[in-house]
């Protein structure tokens, strides 16, 4: 994945290095703007078995600030805030490889540096007994579950 | 003994005369006899179709989840028409928007799976779900719009389809909160087990429908433009979609 680009950010920005689960490395640039979520919307994006984007829908493209061509074949973690733990992450893995629903709140990057909380349930597709793909969809979360969401995550790693 | 056709009881009543000669169509073209049955709910219509007593469904996404994992149905085609869900409060009411609503909400919905799950799950965000709301059951969209002008329900869930073909004086005394924007999920026609062979024929025999006038004019009285053939991953992706929604 390409490192974040400061002429694509808006107002004041931070500047951090992810550390992907595949050892690789991200400069993201990161805002205290929060978009958010529109009432009533779906955000639904599809992967391979690798977690690389194959299908998103409008609602997605418009809330991560990317255009679609800049989204498909690219890894889920293009939208990896650096406030979420990795064990969050850790732990949707785990559950969807092993067939189940994982369901949780995720705060999100978007391209412009800032970012919105989701309510995200992701699930296996299972095709012939095989596991072919993931899909998850979002929708809008409860402040109340956010705020919890933000304290869990800050004790978390 | 005939084949049996029916169309998910979600339809609107101006639909029904549609629906009649859309049986008609479809016996001219698979060429064998179709009998055409209404249900007038959900749970009856379930019954049937548990019953192996369906062989061709104008179904919801949700029952069509069941009917092609559980029952061995294909899906044919779908209508361009994505589904969504809108919940409606009296227009001369207090609420004005969802994230106001309190414990205690009182529901008027229909049996109608997709938009009950689409309607909770739009109550979410004001920490609202099945356990500290009041659901009262309607037999049809206009009970649920009467439940709501007689002040004995706080909001109602609607097919937004329906909740758009209220008469405008029943319409000009509600208010619409939310309305949901999925974008990816339809109704589709599905053939049965025994029928499924001539999925292939049927999908292109609906798709040409919009090529002539008669055609057209059928896809008008059910509320259509046109039919787009459905494969079976478009079908097994919405299923993904609905059970990732389903709690
Ligand atoms: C279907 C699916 C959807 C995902 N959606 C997101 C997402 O919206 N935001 C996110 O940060 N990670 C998402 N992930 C997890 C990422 O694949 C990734 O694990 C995560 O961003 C952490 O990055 P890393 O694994 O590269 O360390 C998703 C994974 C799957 C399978």
């Amino acid at each position: 994945m390409q490192d974040m680009s400061p002429s694509d950010i808006q107002g004041d920005f931070r500047k951090t290095t992810l550390n992907h689960y595949d050892g690789s490395q991200r400069v993201v640039l990161v805002t205290d703007n929060e978009t958010p979520y529109p009432e009533g919307k779906l955000i639904v994006s599809r992967t391979d078995t690798n977690g690389n984007i194959t299908h998103c829908n409008r609602s997605f493209v418009d809330m991560s600030g990317y255009d679609e061509s800049e989204i498909i074949g690219q890894p889920h973690a293009l939208l990896r805030h650096p406030d979420m733990p990795a064990a969050a992450f850790e732990d949707l893995w785990k559950t969807v490889q092993n067939g189940n629903k994982w369901h949780g709140y995720v705060k999100n990057l978007r391209k412009d540096g800032g970012y919105y909380w989701v309510y995200a349930t992701v699930i296996p597709n299972v095709r012939n007994g095989k596991i072919v793909g993931y899909t998850s969809v979002r929708r809008k979360p409860s402040r109340k579950k956010v705020e919890e969401a933000i304290s869990t995550y800050a004790n978390m790693s | 003994m005939p084949y049996q056709f029916t169309v998910s009881p979600d339809f609107g009543p101006d639909q029904l005369a549609g629906w009649h000669i859309f049986n008609t169509w479809l016996q001219r073209q698979l060429e064998t006899d179709i009998h055409f049955e209404t249900f007038d709910n959900f749970d009856s219509q379930r019954q049937a179709i548990a019953k192996d007593q369906v062989d061709i469904i104008y179904a919801n996404p949700y029952d069509a989840s069941f009917l092609v994992r559980e029952k061995g149905f294909v899906a044919v085609a779908t209508p361009q028409k994505p589904d969504e869900t809108t919940i409606v409060a009296l227009a001369e009411g207090p609420t004005q928007s969802i994230e106001e609503l309190t414990p205690g909400c009182k529901i008027a919905q229909t049996d109608d799976p997709d938009i009950s799950m689409m309607g909770m799950m739009m109550l979410e965000p004001a920490n609202l779900d099945s356990n500290n709301t009041v659901l009262l059951p309607q037999n049809s969209y206009i009970q649920v719009a009467k439940a709501l002008i007689q002040g004995k329900a706080d909001i109602g869930f609607f097919l937004t389809d329906a909740f758009d073909s209220l008469s405008t004086l029943i319409k000009g005394q509600l208010r619409s909160l939310v309305t949901s924007d999925i974008q990816v999920v339809s109704h589709a026609l599905l053939l049965g087990p025994e029928l499924a062979a001539r999925k292939q024929e049927l999908s292109q025999k609906l798709a040409d429908m919009s090529n002539d006038a008669q055609g057209n004019s059928l896809l008008e009285s059910l509320g259509f433009t046109a039919w787009t053939p459905m494969d079976e991953e478009e079908m097994e992706f919405m299923i993904d979609l609905i059970e990732a929604l389903a709690a």
